[in-house]
């Protein structure tokens, strides 16, 4: 059932008063739950809920052709999928708007911040590097699934190994991992994002309170010395975000970072 | 299975099965959900097996909501056409209320007056066909929710939130100092201050969670922590 306008006027009375139906404050995350090296095929993979948020995901590399402007990098492809289970919203077929989009940011994030070192995994230069795909499924949505994923993204690739290349047969021998990791920067791009709803903002919403939301920023932050960097952002929702706004937002987003992400990126 | 032994103790409390689980096998009757094959009764669905005599049914205990004459639903208006209002009420056929059915006067021109979409509605259901669920306000209690919020739980839990004689709802409703209305399709409106409303849906989602277990009011009335010492301010 689609978002009742009962209950979007209790979630926007009640964020006038600072409150919000769980209990939480509005700059607080639901408890984050990441789990690594659930699957025993993929190169990395990990489970991440937040709340009753439920995401995997899986990070395959595989030996191609590097792009002609780029011959001595690496590539990435991340994909994204919503399973029918994850709510009454989502249809089985190829990925919708929502997925879609999800899946370009994840990729913006992880590309922009530079989390992956991608001249580190060229193999042969012009003719062969690794690609990387990353696969993320939301198996369950309650709102929040694209800082999900980010995170799930994140946690899959620190998990990662390399497969065997066989040098002389030119070929991957998948299966057989190395015990080499992926070359990985200290530029970890977690991902925050901010909900517009009435005239308050939150992050982490339920599925009811993304509903209710008619905007969205999305920001990519990275820490990695003492200041924070913003590698990338992307903004959805239907109505605009003044100046003013960007700089309320903008202001919270170091708190965030170090309420929520800190204890993480210490694991 | 159940075995001839429990049978004859007459020992036959509600036993869990799953669709293809073999209930019992002998001479009986196959009710809802269940089928023969040979001598075997094998269950349908998911749910509480019950045998009374020499019938066999299940109680399920998931699924969808299953639409019946005269059921009390809560619906979210999903459209609004010339005739009436196209109604969401969690099954799996639409619905749709007629302006003949409301109770008072509606301009036709302006049926958004009485209900726009997105709002919420108390209904009754008139008349199940192959077509679609009609649905009616013509009756003691129906009409617009307004305030409050709406929660969902599995329509197979609504007799166990319901309670005996509405014993369970009555309890939270008093602990809680909330007004509540259970629609048979499992939605929940609830209406009350934010503690309240947050404890009453916390209360029902435990019933909803623990529904197959004993004892339950007590628990519950535990969890609405006993006689008068949880007071909303």
């Amino acid at each position: 059932m689609e978002l009742p306008t009962i209950n979007k006027k209790r979630i926007v009375s009640l964020l006038k008063e600072g409150k919000r139906l769980d209990g939480r404050g509005n700059y607080e995350f639901r408890n984050i739950h990441i789990e690594t090296g659930i699957s025993n095929k993929a190169e990395g993979s990990s489970r991440v809920k937040i709340g009753m948020t439920d995401v995997i995901v899986g990070v395959k590399a595989d030996v191609q052709e590097p792009y002609p402007d780029h011959d001595d990098e690496g590539t990435m492809i991340v994909g994204m999928e919503f399973s029918p289970a994850a709510g009454e919203r989502h249809e089985i077929g190829p990925p919708k708007m929502d997925a879609i989009e999800i899946a370009r940011v994840v990729d913006r994030g992880i590309r922009e911040s530079g989390f992956i070192n991608w001249k580190e995994l060229c193999i042969k230069k012009g003719e062969k590097v690794w690609c990387i795909n990353i696969d993320i499924y939301c198996i369950n949505d309650d709102g929040n699934v694209l800082d999900a994923s980010a995170l799930g993204a994140i946690a899959a690739l620190k998990n990662s190994r390399l497969p065997v290349y066989d040098k002389k047969e030119e070929s991957v021998k998948f299966g057989e991992l190395t015990d080499e990791g992926l070359p990985l920067t200290e530029h970890v791009p977690y991902t925050m994002t901010f909900y517009k709803v009435g005239e308050g903002y939150l992050v982490d919403p339920t599925l009811e309170e993304e509903d209710a939301s008619e905007a969205r920023l999305t920001f990519s932050v990275s820490a990695p010395k003492k200041d924070k960097i913003i590698h990338a952002m992307q903004k959805g929702g239907e109505i605009p975000i003044s100046e003013v706004e960007l700089d309320v937002m903008l202001d919270k987003v170091e708190k965030i970072y170090d309420d929520n992400f800190v204890k993480l990126a210490t694991n | 299975m159940i075995t001839e032994k429990e049978i004859a103790e007459e020992k036959t409390e509600r036993k869990l099965v799953v669709p293809g689980e073999l209930i019992v096998s002998g001479d009986y009757l196959p009710g809802d959900f269940t089928r023969k094959e040979g001598n075997d009764i094998i269950a349908n669905r998911y749910g509480l097996a019950e045998i009374s005599g020499r019938f066999v049914k299940i109680i399920p205990v998931s699924g969808v909501y299953e639409p019946r004459r005269g059921n009390t639903v809560i619906g979210r208006v999903n459209d609004i056409n010339f005739s009436g209002w196209i109604i969401d009420i969690g099954g799996p056929y639409s619905a749709f209320l007629s302006i003949m059915e409301s109770p008072r006067f509606i301009n036709k021109m302006n049926l958004d007056e009485f209900a726009s979409v997105g709002d919420v509605l108390d209904l009754k259901i008139n008349t199940v066909k192959k077509g679609g669920i009609d649905l009616t306000l013509k009756s003691k209690g129906l009409g617009k929710l307004d305030g409050g919020r709406l929660i969902k739980i599995n329509p197979h839990k609504v007799p166990r939130v319901i309670g005996r004689g509405g014993s369970m709802i009555n309890l939270i409703k008093e602990k809680t100092r909330t007004d509540i209305t259970v629609g048979q399709n499992g939605f929940i409106w609830i209406n009350g201050d934010l503690e309240g409303e947050k404890k009453a849906e916390e209360a029902v989602n435990l019933i909803a969670q623990e529904a197959t277990t004993e004892g339950l009011t007590d628990k519950i009335e535990k969890f609405l922590g006993g006689k008068d010492k949880w007071e909303v301010h």
